[in-house]
């Protein structure tokens, strides 16, 4: 199966692996997939006010799952927690040409950043952000 | 070395040398259709076919009358079946298989169901093979077909095809088995071990592709097939279609090669092997061995790195040629059959690899191989959120996995 340039690069460098301390109240975790499927994605954030000033992540998966999540990580480090809201799988899909059976890699990136994002909110009044956002 | 070292072996082999000097004159000079019978030319491939035939029989123990030429192993797997459900469809419509035979069996036997006929599908034990007593506990009067392969190709298990044999033989049930992977790399004895079809393939042993073999008895008992392809009456009337001569010419010689070699081939393959297994194993925690460590095919290694996944291991692996038992490039992400029905972890089938060692595998192929292995299995672990939960001391099975996809 031929991957992309992008896919390969993400692969053979991937960015941002290693862990956050999890237990930190700055730090959201994410952990979705599951082994049997054969994708496992553990993505974390640190925020500090409401922007994202460093994101890691470890993945258990295809070529394309690593390279979802690494990317993934580049894109998150930098934005507000609402902006990072708003990757959606699909610009994934386009930035990595993902072929349609990689798609659900990309998805899976998307629900490991809302994941990360949930736990990190949860742990800071879960009830300020519904507000904010109601 | 050349690079990538290719060890694929059960996926298919390179041409042996000896094998493609021995065509060579059937495509140039010896042109002949083996079916004329007024000249020379066709003479001249007529006795290279029949000095194949010889040379194919005497690898399997059997005689040269009883071999039918076809076009590989998945063309004699639904000859045998097909033919012999067709043949004896008034003695019994019931046959027994295994889950873990290779989807040529099983999909012409799906297509058999839908004709009407029962089918018992096995579930192989852990180690991928399956004991006569478990072929006698599925008999019924109206079995007329046990179907199981020599030699598993993904974990290289070998079935006690002797004690089968004898159990088919002493019930009236005829006995085939795949033997595509253990023809000429096993010994195989079609008389001893009781076999009454079995069909080979040319490209597995060192031959060209495109050409096999069906073993089909000719006594005690004299074993009849309807025909699936039909036209000028070849083969006794079992294969109509003119002779691929030069193919038949090079499966003859890699025959006649494979009986010579077989003894110091497993050898050196076994040696090998266990180097290979050895040096990934002294190198990395958490390696399992899919198959039977003891009745195991002498060029076959099978392994799952847990908490990394086989397609990503395989990216890592460019410079070797392996595959996978996880077919994750498909949409279903569905880990092996075989993998499932030994009841290997799904996880784990997501991360085997077939190791498939042959002819020209050097210890320095071997040496280069683990190495790749190693490196890349570490890489990926450390990027493996299993891998760190389990250094945590976490317990994966009780984990409450959310959005699995």
């Amino acid at each position: 199966m031929a991957y992309s340039d992008k896919v390969l690069d993400h692969y053979n460098n991937p960015r941002n692996v290693g862990s956050l301390d999890k237990n930190k109240a700055s730090v959201g975790t994410g952990v979705v997939g599951a082994p049997e499927c054969g994708d496992v994605m553990k993505l974390q954030i640190e925020v500090q006010g409401d922007r994202i000033v460093d994101a890691k992540f470890k993945t258990f998966g295809c070529g394309s799952a690593i390279a979802s999540s690494s990317l993934a990580t580049e894109w998150l480090k930098g934005k507000t927690v609402d902006e990072a809201l708003e990757i959606k799988n699909t610009q994934i899909v386009e930035e990595l040409s993902l072929p349609p059976v990689k798609i659900h890699c990309s998805v899976l990136a998307e629900d490991a950043i809302k994941s990360a994002i949930a736990d990190f909110k949860s742990k800071n009044g879960a009830a300020d952000s519904t507000k904010k956002a109601s | 070395m050349k690079s990538p070292v290719y060890l694929d072996y059960q996926a298919t082999t390179p041409v042996d040398p000896r094998v493609l000097d021995t065509m060579l004159p059937f495509f140039r000079e010896n042109f002949g259709n083996a079916a004329s019978r007024s000249h020379s030319f066709g003479w001249k491939a007529e006795e290279a076919v029949e000095q194949a035939r010889a040379d194919i029989a005497a690898l399997i123990g059997a005689d040269a009358k009883e071999i039918v030429f076809t076009s590989g192993s998945t063309e004699g797997i639904n000859l045998a079946l097909k033919g012999v459900a067709e043949m004896y469809a008034e003695k019994g419509k019931h046959i027994i298989t295994s889950q873990a035979e290779h989807k040529a069996v099983l999909d012409t036997c799906k297509h058999l169901e839908k004709q009407g006929y029962e089918v018992t599908y096995l579930k192989p034990d852990k180690e991928a093979r399956h004991s006569a007593e478990q072929v006698a506990a599925a008999l019924r009067p109206d079995t007329i077909l046990v179907a199981l392969m020599w030699v598993n190709n993904e974990v290289g298990s070998v079935n006690p095809i002797r004690e089968i044999g004898k159990l088919c033989h002493e019930r009236g049930v005829l006995f085939f088995t795949d033997a595509t992977q253990a023809v000429g790399k096993v010994p195989v004895d079609v008389q001893a071990d009781g076999v009454d079809l079995l069909c080979l393939s040319s490209h597995k042993i060192y031959g060209p592709k495109g050409v096999g073999a069906l073993y089909v008895r000719r006594r005690n008992p004299r074993v009849r097939l309807v025909a699936q392809i039909d036209g000028g009456g070849h083969e006794r009337g079992m294969r109509s279609g003119t002779l691929n001569v030069p193919g038949i010419v090079g499966l003859g010689k890699a025959c006649a090669i494979a009986r010579e070699e077989l003894a110091s081939e497993a050898a050196r393959c076994i040696e090998l092997r266990e180097r290979l297994h050895k040096r990934i194993t002294s190198a990395l925690d958490h390696v399992h061995l899919n198959g039977s460590a003891v009745h195991r095919l002498p060029g076959n290694l099978n392994l799952s790195f847990a908490f990394v996944e086989g397609e990503s291991l395989l990216m890592g692996l460019k410079d070797i040629a392996v595959s996978s038992g996880s077919a994750c490039t498909s949409a279903s992400l569905e880990p092996s059959h075989v993998l499932r029905s030994m009841d290997v972890g799904d996880d784990l089938a997501h991360s085997s690899i077939r190791f498939g060692i042959g002819r020209f595998t050097t210890e320095e192929d071997v040496d280069y191989a683990a190495d790749q292995v190693i490196g890349a299995v570490r890489r990926l672990r450390e990027m493996s959120p299993l891998y760190e939960m389990v250094k945590d001391g976490v317990d994966l099975s009780t984990v409450n996995w959310q959005g699995g996809h």
